[in-house]
């Protein structure tokens, strides 16, 4: 307070009141901006511990061996007939991957003291035998011949490269020696062993707990998608027409009242509510195959529904009732003034609707549990239309698959398929706001 | 309305498209989440070395496979129930009711359970009385029941560390929680002669049973609904807790956990196949046997699950942990003939 004594009502010199609301309003945006940083925090929290664990699981580990694929192992017979071939199992095909190993080593000058040759193998994943058996099986021709491969190496190995595994630890691990860990550093300096980016991490199909080096999100991917196909096709028609009926055309009275009230529940439901629904109706009663996508689409589409339908009634309300007016009364029915004038102007609120229900969608877990989704697949399903009803995972399933394995590795996998589940949803959210930026109009 | 319009059209669209679904050409399989690893270990190999698709597995718990093992016959149902007990009595009847009265059991191995503490902390050397001492909730001391109050190890037994009591137990809802009780609580109970003396003051047996089996509710004891890598979560981040594991997920993580011994036995296959390690239970699954021949690869996919060079001890799932059956070509002919449950034993 100054000296002199402050006039009532100057424009120059602020009253106490005024101070005072000033005041509360600068408190008030403190708050806010407190509000905005936890959250900003915690999304950074959230963020750098998901992409610190997964970004990791796009670079893989790989070892690169020419493989002589001996005739005396694979075809004894000598008459490369498919099916003499098909019966060497891939246990069979291990030593051939040892030997190469020894040959490697020996042709580099390495030597490991206390390394026996089957534990020196056991460096490369255990999927390799798998990939050798079926090239041979593609180019029999070629037995006889020596090719080169790139092998994953064993998820220990690759944990090594990436700090999850130390030669203090491998002491105590019983899956990993300290020999095999110096032998993979004398590869790498030779530069058999790279550390690689991994397009097979989004791929390749899920792997099982032994070779969390292979394990990959191609099927969950794919069933993801052939759900959101399903979901699209389903929810859209169905959504929009339900709400242009009731928005529309529909007499106002206690049943269209109740059919509101009733959307509006339906959209607060639990979604593992609509799995119970789908076990009972599409796959007890209707007969459809389990752990399909088509069954997790029909159940995704229940549960999208709602979501559309609020959106779309929202966005045909926002239209305002003067261009109705206008279109009628220049001669055009109802029907033509809906379609002709008001539903291209609702169409951006639709879309982005669409889009939200879409995502949300994408990331259920729960109704997938009771449709047998939740599973270990990795036989890719075939193209639509006959795809649909082959089993398939779904990305959050995945996620939720592997947090629960017993191997490390698998964690940077889960985190690594959060990632990417992250990235769709970004993007979708992104075309959502787009779209609503670009093509909202305000009245 | 809208609603019924919903159900109408999906309806409609699952009923053009049942006609459009072709035969089902892999192998489904649910049940335990104890033997999802092995099953899907086996099921990788199986599709990588047969010309039929690699089976789906779903977890989810022995006790909902076997529901869903038990909903009929036909192709919209699964084929095989994984389980980390054996089936009971009353899901057998509820099997039957639903038609599915023919069913091949088959034994794939042994689970060891292992209690594991972190890799920095104190040893322990168990029996089990040390364990119903720790975990009872009412100890029966001069002939009336007392609130357990101990909450230090060393009170259990003085051999032991001045180390907090906290026990990561597996919930009610595991197969594992039960084996615990009776291998492990029952036993302590039965071995420190704590169940003769709730007998001899006069309480029932199966009163006595119940009472020695309560594990206590004051927070010494938690129970983990989730997996075993909830347990490690837990562990890690309580450095004095101890936590119930199965030999495999133990095995994988030998860098961060270290086991206890029982009865001074150390946990390992060895040991848990020669029965030297007390607290073990055998792993099941189930065959329908009316979808034999119907599902392609099924007899197939149930012959290479228990074939030595798979299930043997030197196969992948005893790499993986699991403890073979020494019995293992008995279980092998058992599906070769496709023997039905009963007829053997």
């Amino acid at each position: 307070m100054s000296d002199t004594k402050p006039r009532a009502a100057s424009l120059l010199v602020q009253n106490t009141r005024t101070r005072k609301r000033n005041a509360a309003e600068t408190r008030f945006r403190i708050y806010g901006r407190l509000a905005l940083g936890l959250g900003i925090v915690a999304l950074i929290l959230l963020l750098s511990s998901i992409i610190g664990d997964g970004a990791s699981s796009f670079r893989q580990t790989f070892v690169t061996l020419d493989v002589e694929l001996a005739e005396d192992r694979l075809d004894r017979s000598g008459t490369r007939d498919i099916d003499t071939i098909k019966k060497v199992t891939t246990f069979g095909y291990a030593p051939l991957i040892r030997n190469a190993l020894a040959v490697e080593m020996a042709g580099q000058g390495i030597v490991i003291d206390g390394l026996s040759p089957k534990d020196a193998a056991d460096i490369i994943s255990k999927e390799a035998t798998a990939k050798l058996r079926n090239f041979v099986i593609a180019n029999p021709d070629l037995i006889g011949t020596t090719q080169s491969f790139r092998f994953l190496a064993n998820g220990r190995i690759d944990g090594y490269y990436k700090g999850r595994v130390t030669l203090q630890t491998a002491v105590l691990d019983s899956n990993v020696s300290v020999e095999q860990l110096r032998l993979a550093d004398a590869l790498k300096a030779a530069g058999v062993l790279k550390v690689q980016f991994n397009r097979g991490f989004l791929t390749q199909p899920d792997a099982s707990d032994q070779r969390p080096e292979a394990a990959g999100l191609g099927v969950a991917i794919l069933g993801s998608l052939y759900m959101m196909i399903v979901v699209l096709c389903l929810a859209l028609p169905i959504g929009v027409a339900a709400s242009i009926y009731l928005e529309e055309f529909a007499p106002k009275n206690r049943w269209t009242d109740l059919i509101e009230v009733n959307i509006s529940n339906l959209a607060a439901v639990p979604s593992i509510v609509f799995g119970i629904l789908g076990l009972a109706i599409f796959i007890n009663f209707a007969g459809l195959p389990q752990s399909a996508p088509i069954v997790g689409g029909l159940v995704l589409t229940l549960m999208t529904l709602p979501t559309i339908i609020i959106a779309t009634r929202a966005s045909l309300k926002s239209v305002p009732p003067s261009i109705r007016d206008a279109a009628l009364g220049v001669g055009a029915s109802k029907m033509q003034a809906v379609f002709h004038q008001v539903l291209p102007l609702a169409a951006p609120g639709i879309l982005t609707g669409t889009i939200i229900g879409l995502a949300q969608a994408l990331g259920e877990t729960a109704p997938l549990l009771l449709i047998g989704m939740v599973a270990f697949v990795k036989e890719f399903p075939d193209a639509p239309p006959d795809g649909f009803f082959d089993p398939a995972s779904a990305l959050p399933v995945q996620i939720y698959n592997w947090t629960q394995r017993s191997d490390p590795a698998f964690v940077e996998r889960a985190s690594g398929a959060i990632i990417a589940l992250l990235v769709v949803l970004i993007v979708m959210n992104t075309v959502a706001v787009i779209l609503r930026r670009r093509f909202e109009r305000r009245w | 309305m809208s609603v019924m319009k919903l159900s109408a059209s999906a309806l409609a669209i699952a009923a053009l498209s049942a006609s459009a679904a072709a035969a089902r050409d892999q192998v489904q399989i649910a049940g335990s989440s104890t033997v999802l690893p092995y099953a899907a270990i086996v099921a990788e190999a199986f599709g990588q070395n047969f010309d039929f698709p690699t089976p789906v597995v779903e977890s989810g718990g022995s006790s909902a496979g076997l529901k869903k093992f038990c909903q009929g016959v036909g192709e919209n149902t699964i084929d095989i129930a994984n389980a980390s007990r054996q089936i009971r009595a009353k899901e057998i009847q509820a099997c039957a009711d639903n038609g599915v009265s023919e069913m091949i059991e088959v034994r794939i191995g042994y689970d060891g359970i292992v209690f594991a503490s972190d890799i920095n902390g104190n040893s322990f050397a168990f029996t089990p009385v040390d364990w119903y001492k720790a975990l009872a909730r009412e100890h029966f001391i001069d002939g009336a029941l007392v609130e357990n109050k101990l909450a230090t190890w060393d009170q259990v037994n003085p051999d032991f560390p001045a180390q907090t009591i906290q026990a990561f137990i597996p919930g009610t809802k595991h197969g594992t929680r039960e084996v615990f009780e009776e291998k492990v609580i029952l036993q302590g109970c039965e071995d420190g002669g704590f169940l003769q003396a709730m007998l001899d003051g006069g309480m029932d047996e199966d009163t006595a049973e119940a009472k020695c089996m309560t594990i206590r509710t004051d927070g010494r004891a938690v129970d983990i609904d989730g997996d075993y890598t909830e347990t490690l979560a837990r562990i890690d981040s309580d450095k004095d807790g101890i936590g119930v594991f199965g030999l495999a997920f133990y095995e994988n993580n030998t860098d961060k956990l270290q086991v206890a011994t029982m009865n001074d036995v150390v946990p390992n296959t060895q040991t848990i196949s020669t029965g030297d390690y007390p607290v073990s239970r055998p792993l099941f699954f189930y065959i329908k046997k009316a979808h034999i021949g119907v599902i392609p690869g099924l007899k197939e996919f149930a012959e290479f699950f228990v074939a030595d060079e798979i299930a043997g001890p030197d196969g992948p799932l005893a790499q993986y942990g699991l403890v073979s059956d020494p019995a293992l070509a008995k279980t092998q002919a058992l599906i070769a003939d496709e023997q039905m449950m009963g007829v053997t034993n």
